[in-house]
């Protein structure tokens, strides 16, 4: 609970803090806050140069080796060589599903082949995303409603919904993996015969199932920090007007709960959208479960620039949902913040 | 600060570092080692990386090459027990030419992927190791183009497990198998069943298939050759045992732990698994099979089908300095004493031909000679330094062809027109 909700409070008072430097001050401040300023820039600098090296630099080296080729086979030697620059090929192959042809040039990619799974792939990983997004959301809500009324073992209840959050999602993939074993719980205890693992449809509501037990009280705990912002006298005030329950929670707790909402929603939203182990531990992306993460994995194994490529077109398509969120539907930490100050003073 | 553009950078960091942090340790790529050559005479402390040593047959080894070899001193880098990240670990410290990862395990599916990087030494002329006492299959596995890359260190194969309570005689062909079915039904349980979930066993059995029926995925050029009517008849018995029910539908989602659970609980006729089930299947108090479990060869067309090789490999990195003293450590690996160690106290199978009728290991390990068979007559996965792509394609079509999602015919041209275009290169 403590690392999860940790940032949003932790940040205030560091954004809470730049202010000063606008506020009103004296003629003799001035000196005090230009050392201030040096100080913090040397301070800062060793966190600067560690998300260099660990951000920075990756993120540039994959993108200039998705300019380059994979290394092609000499056929006298038998042994690879470098591929020279490929221009933008690797990401039009990607995005077109063109495949390397034997004879030189390219054909559509065949059936078999990892190219021809890019555009299946990007429609698994969001329909998996839309359906366990909306799934979290509801049962999140649910749970965040329940945990938030006054009762006897609260705590406890709270304690116990973390526990699928606390528990790895690798573990979770192979307890729930034994669960939808043919012999397994999942068939004995309804008495049913599904091949969980082993056809469409159940293979990809395995995962959905799975990700859902996992992530919804990831989704709860946020959702209850807003709720548990929202100050009760407003909910006396519209008692006394007369409003109705359904009315007090459209007119009043989801406007109010609403930022920390969509934090929440776009959190899982971008988590959701790389998500790998699940599918790949309970599925190994057959039955249409192959995930864009899973199809990185697996490209990675057969040529490392062909795979960086894909993980840039990845990020590209996530980047452009965190747009769309920030941008177009809210979902903004920082006014949030503001807002939450606002709300304890 | 407080407008909504302040995320924009934020979100973008956070967003590419978790797409891309698994790409970081790419660049490099690949060139055959001109300085390869350097220490082909050196002598010295070397490391030797192998995954998992789940039964502590490597430690007793090196103690005992230790204990003679003061001055040339062998370590154990123990990696994971997992194939895939055991791969992806040697690409990384082959890429970053590390020369602390002198002497390496590697899967026989890894050998051409790494001979053809310029990763591993030949092991001809000063580096040169005598295979004539190994099993054919396994020293053709470590070969790429017609050269020793590596050392076979253990074998694998595929035997077929049945009921001898149920089948006096086992089936030497896959159509006298099939013609047992009938004992099953009457036994209400399940005939026949492999790993057909879609992963790496399934290449596996397919190969196997398509190997016994006289078929190969590769040809001797390495060109795919899957346009057969070899191949057909080979998948297409997959196929058919499929559709007809002689494989139960739950064996789409078998990997060897399932298989071997449903055999164990009494479920299935037949089933084709690797040595380790043996010991497994006879001891585990919960095994329902303990006193009826028969061993026999793979069936084929008119004898013992073709089984697929597994085991492991020994090579040597071309960036190691101390290349003499590894190809001493490779010799020792496979002497008779340190095989025979391997097999009674790894239940490792041998690589040394002559093991396999010892007295002493039969006694010890019973499916030996039926293994031995398995062997002899096995295939090695395709050989191709594009391996991961050509897994894939024979897991992703045999696995449509098997559900009936495609004729036996379109997967096999499928399969072959990707597996031609992974080896085009780009």
């Amino acid at each position: 609970m403590a690392t999860e909700l940790g940032p949003t409070p932790v940040k205030e008072p560091a954004s809470g803090g730049t202010p000063i430097h606008h506020g009103p001050k004296g003629v003799g401040e001035d000196n005090a806050i230009a050392s201030q300023g040096k100080w913090a820039a040397w301070l800062l600098a060793p966190t600067i140069v560690a998300l260099a090296i660990v951000i920075v630099y990756p993120i540039i080296s994959a993108i200039v080796m998705s300019f380059q080729k994979d290394a092609g086979l000499d056929p006298v030697t038998g042994l690879f060589t470098e591929g020279g620059p490929a221009g933008l090929s690797n990401y039009t192959n990607w995005i077109f599903q063109q495949c390397a042809a034997p004879g030189g040039g390219t054909v559509a990619c065949p059936p078999g082949t990892l190219g021809s799974q890019f555009w299946s792939a990007t429609g698994t990983t969001f329909y998996f995303t839309i359906v366990t997004v909306t799934l979290e959301t509801i049962l999140g809500f649910w749970m965040a409603i329940i945990m938030a009324r006054t009762f006897r073992g609260r705590s406890l209840v709270r304690a116990a919904v973390l526990v699928p959050w606390a528990i790895p999602t690798a573990v979770t993939a192979q307890l729930w993996l034994f669960i939808f074993a043919f012999e397994g719980i999942g068939n004995k205890l309804f008495n049913t015969t599904i091949l969980w693992t082993g056809s469409e449809n159940p293979a990809r509501w395995a995962v959905i199932i799975a990700d859902t037990w996992k992530t919804t009280p990831f989704m709860a705990l946020l959702i209850l920090a807003g709720l548990q912002m929202i100050p009760a006298d407003v909910y006396e005030a519209a008692k006394v007007d007369g409003a109705s329950a359904w009315q007090r929670f459209r007119m009043i707790t989801l406007p109010l709960v609403k930022p920390a909402l969509m934090v929440a929603i776009l959190f899982r939203t971008l988590d959701a959208l790389r998500m790998f182990d699940l599918p790949y531990i309970l599925t190994e992306g057959s039955n249409n479960t192959t995930t864009l993460s899973i199809l990185v994995v697996n490209q990675l194994r057969q040529g490392f620039n062909s795979a960086a490529a894909l993980s840039t077109i990845t990020f590209i398509i996530i980047f452009i949902v965190a747009f769309i969120f920030v941008r177009f539907l809210g979902a903004n930490v920082v006014e949030q913040q503001t807002g939450a100050g606002k709300g304890k003073k | 600060m407080k407008t909504p553009k302040f995320l924009l950078p934020v979100a973008a960091a956070g967003v590419l570092a978790l797409t891309l942090s698994a790409c970081g340790g790419g660049g490099g790529g690949t060139t055959a080692g001109a300085d390869a050559e350097q220490g082909l005479d050196g002598r010295g402390p070397i490391t030797y990386v192998q995954g998992k040593d789940n039964n502590n047959v490597v430690r007793p080894v090196i103690e005992k090459w230790n204990a003679a070899h003061p001055n040339e001193k062998v370590t154990f880098k123990e990696q994971t027990d997992q194939a895939d990240q055991q791969h992806d670990d040697l690409v990384q410290n082959f890429q970053a030419k590390n020369a602390n990862y002198d002497v390496v395990s590697v899967d026989v599916v890894w050998t051409a992927e790494f001979a053809a990087k310029g990763w591993l030494q030949p092991l001809k002329d000063k580096m040169a190791l005598d295979t004539s006492a190994m099993l054919k299959p396994t020293v053709d596995a470590a070969s790429y183009k017609g050269t020793l890359y590596a050392v076979p260190k253990d074998s694998d194969g595929g035997m077929l497990y049945y009921r001898k309570d149920l089948v006096p005689t086992p089936p030497k062909t896959w159509d006298e198998m099939m013609s047992m079915c009938s004992i099953a039904k009457e036994n209400n349980i399940g005939c026949f069943a492999g790993q057909y979930s879609k992963y790496e066993g399934l290449t596996v059995n397919t190969a196997e298939a398509i190997n016994s029926t006289g078929g190969s995925v590769l040809d001797a050029d390495g060109k795919p050759n899957l346009n057969t009517p070899e191949a057909k008849a080979g998948l297409g018995n997959l196929v058919t045992a499929y559709a007809n029910g002689n494989i139960p539908k739950e064996g789409i989602t078998f990997q060897e732990e399932q298989g071997r659970q449903a055999f164990q609980d009494g479920k299935l006729l037949f089933h084709r698994n690797w040595p380790y089930m043996y010991s497994l299947a006879t001891t585990e108090g919960s095994s329902k099979v303990k006193d009826v479990l028969g061993l026999a060869a793979l069936p084929g067309i008119d004898g013992p089908g073709a089984s697929t090789l597994g085991g492991h490999s020994v090579g040597v990195s071309v960036y190691s300095k101390n290349k003499a003293t590894a190809v001493d450590f490779l010799k020792f690996i496979t002497t008779e004493e340190t095989q025979r160690f391997y097999a009674t106290q790894g239940s490792l199978a041998p690589v040394l031909s002559a093991l396999y009728d010892d007295q002493e290991l039969v006694a010890k390990l019973p499916y030996l000679p039926v293994l031995k068979t398995s062997i002899e007559n096995a295939v090695p996965r395709p050989v191709t330094p594009f391996y991961p792509a050509v897994t894939k394609a024979i897991q992703e079509n045999a696995y449509a062809a098997i559900k009936g999602e495609k004729t036996v015919d379109a997967a096999l041209s499928d399969m072959q027109k990707s597996i031609e275009s992974a080896s085009a290169g780009q």
